[in-house]
């Protein structure tokens, strides 16, 4: 086994936020916390892309390098781990990773801050499989039942890809060959070709009848 | 005559064998200086007991489900 990883298709997500609730759901997330997170650019523009976020399990994680008291761990298949009885939450992570996958429980806006909470590969932590103290503190560890991560596998549209990196890029590989042998530019339209319109010409989307869309601006 | 055919031998077995000294380029993680509890691997626990390849098969199975393209072609 190569190693684990995402891969978000910026060409099929619609923004359904679907992973992000599965997550949430799955890992029983607290309030305030999104360990995913779906980034949207140029929203409500045609030709708009949306991208589903979360930690991104680094081979040189610089959260592991900023980390004060060295509580991050990898994984034989790659997963980037902390364990929560170390953290002392004082958010360099935070500020190391340019992903913003370290995320911290707060009380207000002058709260206590809690011990870093993140994406986990649905791999638990460094507690006992399965078990209720796994569960409390990582969320459910669905790598140890042979299942992968529940927001690529609940993903509608199989945007999010999750799984050892060389078994789901072939899988993408095939869809965009799939694509180029269909001709989305010059052939029928597919995908967000189709999602306004048809085309006015090779590759640009018709613009939405009313009025103007508003200035660009991201959303996250 | 011979000497030199022995050395140009002996330079194409050193060459051969060049290659049996090639690391493998994969990325090793090291627990560097990681402080907190060991975890054990995913396949450690039921329902895998440690058959690292039944969990390397199932979980190769189930990335496959992500394949539309496979499932319904």
């Amino acid at each position: 086994m190569a190693r684990m990883k995402f891969l978000c298709d910026a060409e099929r997500c619609i923004e359904c936020n679907g992973c992000v609730t599965a997550c949430k759901q799955e890992n029983d997330v607290p309030w305030g916390v999104n360990r995913r997170r779906v980034v949207t650019i140029n929203d409500g523009v045609p030709g708009e892309r949306s991208i589903s976020v979360a930690c991104m399990h680094c081979s040189d994680a610089p959260c592991m390098a900023v980390c004060p008291v060295d509580c991050f761990y990898h994984t034989e298949e790659g997963v980037v781990l902390h364990d929560k009885d170390l953290c002392i939450g004082c958010g360099y992570c935070f500020y190391a990773c340019p992903f913003g996958a370290p995320q911290f429980p707060q009380q207000g806006a002058f709260g206590v801050r809690g011990k870093m909470d993140k994406c986990t590969f649905c791999a638990g932590g460094p507690e006992k499989d399965n078990s209720p103290e796994e569960f409390a503190k990582y969320g459910r560890n669905r790598l140890a039942e042979g299942k992968l991560p529940a927001c690529a596998e609940m993903c509608s549209t199989k945007a999010l890809l999750a799984g050892d990196g060389e078994v789901i890029s072939v899988i993408y590989r095939q869809r965009v060959t799939l694509r180029a042998a269909r001709g989305t530019r010059s052939g029928p339209p597919w995908g967000w070709d189709s999602a306004y319109g048809p085309a006015t010409q090779a590759g640009a989307p018709a613009q939405p009848p009313g009025p103007a869309p508003a200035a660009q601006g991201g959303k996250s | 005559m011979m000497r030199a055919m022995g050395l140009m031998l002996l330079c194409s077995l050193l060459f051969a064998l060049a290659a049996c000294g090639e690391r493998a380029q994969v990325v090793n993680y090291k627990q560097g200086t990681y402080q907190g509890k060991p975890d054990t691997p995913p396949y450690q626990n039921p329902p895998f007991n440690g058959d690292k390849a039944a969990w390397e098969r199932e979980l190769a199975t189930r990335a496959q489900a992500q394949n539309e393209y496979k499932r319904t072609h």
